[in-house]
């Protein structure tokens, strides 16, 4: 045995000064040392103790670390087509009155079908209207010597939203434009045309022509003329995406569809929005990606652990606070104390817990109790339901303890009711009770993160294990985001497994009649 | 023995009145949000009474306007009487909907009790033979881990593998959407295809339990001097182990899986509700989350005879199993 090997090396010079009853010469272990020692000898159990190990520092220093708070929500960028004009290519005769005239509708009907027949006349209620060819698809329409309209396609768009321009002048705007000269003159003032079709007045450039209407789609916004005349050299180009920088400076990208049935070219324009980042995929920022609500799934299993824990932790150390004195009470007073106290944990043994669990949830629900005082609610139920248990172990143990020999020694030599119990007969229960506290500890966890998965334990906005794998019960989340239950199904299991393998050791390690 | 037999009986009645009155209790202080609900919606038709006269008339008429002590009393007259009352969420006698709703859960718990006695008490009893061994390190670690996973976590990963990847089974309920056109045998195969994922999560659930409790029992028989005695005089080991060991080793057994019959009339909560199978856990679920107290009341009560039962059963099968054992 190694004892004996250290004892058999070679001491040094110091050491050969021990006199023979020195405890090193007999290497003898306390009874903790031994249960230590049986204990570290189960590898299944040293595997509980590192799992347990990784999971305090996965939920306490790894939520410290982690930049992101257990609430805090995520935003991105979501890119939507919107649409933003729409084009037409004005492939219709519009018509405008001579001052003091009338170009109704019914004639503007009878100078269609003359302008289809290339008739010069046309007749209506026994007057005969002449019609004059300017330039191509530019129409004058006179009755006798009066011309009463023009009839164009070109459209002058001014610069100024709030010009008007003359009958005179429109004729003799567009009849230069479609005719293709420099110059016209109307009302007396010279105005020039340039080859981008600008109408430029000596005082400066009022207005341009265009066959091609651009109209807005969103509201309060106006469409500056270069990028109306983008659009239409697209049109003309069959060019379906282009960027076009704005007066802003901001670069705009923009899309354009033709849609056939109404010959609109609609232009569309990625906006973006700012939406959560639900569900967005692990990525180097988002390790295990976020959930529903757009908050960091790590962090929020990190966060999701503490309250785990911490609620098993509490749960327990409630029921076996409770379970000891009354157990303790029971196993050593006897009699009426202890049929009363057992027939109250019989009492207790029948309550079916869960269902009691569940009803008391969906009322808490139906109070809307504040998510802090729930969890406060829960942990009292929980650990109010878990005593009779413990009652039980320890009850069964001090009913054995008793009648030995050392029990016998303390009441002879007059010690107190209370030091007998508490310093005497409890410490002898201890090993049984750390090993059942252990292996309660996972059912805890489990019990509550069952309630927090139905969605009546644990609430938003506190995150535990359960209320996390929550999202679940969405066939969509369940097909399609393995990163929003795995990691936490795969955590609960490691930490209950955790304590299962360390209470399964202890056991095995405090029962003296183990063989190793 | 016959007296210890209605000595306990007249215990478990005790008990039973005590566990009743608190589960009454609970279920009273609750906010009545079923009555509150529908005096709600009652009040908003055209032309309604108020919704406080409403509510007033809704606690007359469900017994909820008398005091906690006084209603348990007529409680319990009905319940003895066997009057359950009418379920308010499932608007049908309480014991009309218990009645079409246990039964699938009474086969379900029947076959996976089954495979799990099939599966765990073999296991148990290798692993307690090859004490320490890799073997033994196994099937101590499976059944922790059975023991450690959460049903909802591995019927979520049952129906992602089996049913969302390789689509054998369907994601919830007991029948597919084909059902009332199939054969009679179509009809059963069918329901049967939609149990098996229910049953599987409940063996997995529950198979650790049992197989500790085997290999723990086994131990300690196999620590026993008879034990030693019959490897002395020579017996082969597969005798020592089967026609010795275990046979005392049964008798644990027989006793806790005699105590866990009742059970099977209990219905598996979550199971049942993570399936959307139909049963007695399923149809409760529901009421309790809708606040209906008749039904509430019916299956919690119902839940502790159960319990009870189960606890005699367990005490009686030992001395009827273990001679040793005599009651006083």
């Amino acid at each position: 045995m190694s004892e004996k090997e250290i004892n058999t090396s070679a001491v040094s010079p110091e050491e050969e000064q021990l006199s023979l009853n020195d405890d090193r010469r007999v290497k003898s272990l306390s009874p903790g040392a031994l249960v230590a020692k049986r204990f570290f000898r189960n590898r299944l159990a040293v595997v509980g103790l590192v799992i347990l190990a990784v999971m305090f520092i996965f939920s306490y220093i790894g939520g410290w670390i982690m930049p992101y708070g257990q609430e805090q929500v995520f935003f991105t960028e979501e890119y939507q087509m919107k649409e933003y004009a729409g084009a037409t290519e004005n492939n219709e005769y519009r018509y405008i009155s001579a001052e003091g005239q009338d170009f109704g509708a019914v004639l503007q009907a009878k100078f269609t079908l003359a302008a289809s027949k290339k008739a010069d006349t046309f007749d209506n209620k026994d007057l005969v209207y002449t019609v004059t060819e300017l330039g191509p698809e530019l129409y004058t329409v006179s009755q006798g010597e009066t011309v009463i309209g023009l009839a164009y396609k070109d459209i002058i768009n001014p610069f100024d939203q709030n010009a008007k321009f003359s009958f005179n002048f429109t004729v003799a705007a567009l009849e230069a434009y479609v005719n293709e000269e420099s110059s016209f003159t109307a009302d007396g003032v010279n105005y020039t045309i340039d080859d981008n079709a600008t109408i430029a007045s000596p005082d400066g450039e009022i207005a341009y022509v265009s066959r091609v209407i651009v109209q807005s789609k969103v509201a309060g916004t106006t469409i500056s003329r270069e990028l109306k005349e983008l659009v239409s050299q697209n049109i003309e180009d069959g060019i379906t995406a282009f960027t076009y920088t704005g007066a802003d400076g901001v670069e705009h990208e923009y899309t354009m569809e033709y849609n056939p049935a109404d010959k609109i070219w609609s232009i569309k324009e990625a906006t973006a929005t700012r939406v959560f980042d639900m569900y967005s995929s692990p990525s180097s920022e988002h390790p295990l990606g976020t959930d529903k609500n757009g908050m960091d799934m790590l962090t929020r299993l990190m966060y999701g652990g503490r309250v785990s824990l911490r609620i098993g932790f509490i749960v327990v150390f409630i029921s076996a606070f409770l379970g000891v004195i009354l157990g303790g009470v029971s196993g050593y007073f006897g009699k009426w104390v202890d049929q009363l106290i057992m027939r109250i944990v019989d009492i207790f043994y029948c309550i079916p817990s869960t269902p009691l669990l569940i009803i008391l949830g969906a009322a808490m629900d139906g109070m809307r109790v504040d998510p802090q005082i729930r969890m406060l609610y829960l942990m009292l139920i929980l650990g109010f339901l878990g005593w009779p248990g413990i009652a039980r172990l320890v009850r069964g143990q001090i009913l054995s303890l008793r009648e030995q020999e050392f029990m016998t020694a303390t009441e002879s030599s007059g010690l107190r009711v209370s030091r007998r119990i508490f310093k005497h007969l409890i410490p002898n229960v201890i090993p049984q009770l750390i090993v059942t506290c252990t292996m309660s500890l996972g059912s805890t966890i489990i019990t509550e993160s069952t309630l927090s998965f139905l969605g009546l334990g644990v609430k938003f906005p506190f995150a535990s294990w359960g209320n996390i794998m929550n999202d679940v019960n969405n066939v969509h989340v369940l097909t399609n985001y393995w990163f929003i239950w795995i990691p936490a199904g795969v955590l609960l299991v490691l930490t209950v497994l955790g304590f299962n393998f360390v209470g399964d050791g202890l056991r095995d390690a405090f029962d003296p009649k183990m063989k190793r | 023995m016959y007296k210890y037999i209605i000595k306990r009986l007249i215990l478990s009645v005790i008990i039973l009145f005590f566990v009743v009155f608190i589960i009454y209790a609970v279920l009273r202080c609750l906010p009545a949000s079923y009555v509150e609900t529908m005096a709600m919606q009652l009040s908003q038709a055209p032309g309604s009474k108020p919704y406080e006269e409403w509510l007033v008339q809704l606690n007359a008429q469900y017994g909820l306007d008398i005091g906690i002590v006084p209603g348990f009393f007529v409680q319990l007259k009905n319940l003895v009487t066997f009057n359950f009352g009418d379920s308010w969420k499932y608007t049908v006698p309480v014991l009309e909907k218990f009645n079409s709703v246990i039964w699938v859960s009474f086969v379900m718990g029947c076959i996976a009790l089954v495979l799990e006695l099939i599966i765990a008490i073999p296991l148990g009893v290798i692993a307690a033979t090859k004490q320490y061994s890799k073997t033994d390190y196994a099937i101590t670690a499976i059944a922790l881990t059975g023991i450690s996973l959460p049903t909802f976590f591995l019927a979520t990963f049952l129906k992602l593998i089996f049913s969302v990847k390789l689509g054998w089974f369907d994601l919830f309920g007991l029948v597919g959407r084909d059902h009332q056109s199939l054969t009679a045998m179509g009809q059963f195969l069918d329901k049967a295809n939609h149990l098996v994922l229910p049953i599987v999560t409940l063996v997995i659930i529950s198979i650790g339990g049992l197989m500790r409790y085997t290999r723990t029992n086994m131990l300690e028989v196999l620590n026993a001097d008879y034990i030693r005695t019959a490897r002395a005089k020579g017996l082969s080991e597969n005798k020592v182990i089967y026609n010795h060991a275990f046979r005392n080793t049964l008798i644990p057994l027989v006793t806790i899986v005699g105590g866990s019959l009742p059970g099977l009339f209990s219905g598996a909560l979550i199971t049942e509700t993570l399936f959307a199978i139909p049963g007695i856990g399923y149809a409760s679920y529901y009421a309790m989350v809708a606040g209906d107290i008749p039904f509430s009341m019916f299956y919690l009560s119902f839940l502790a005879i159960l319990t009870l039962a189960g606890n005699l059963i367990t005490d009686l099968l030992y001395g009827v199993v273990d001679p040793r054992v005599r009651y006083s």
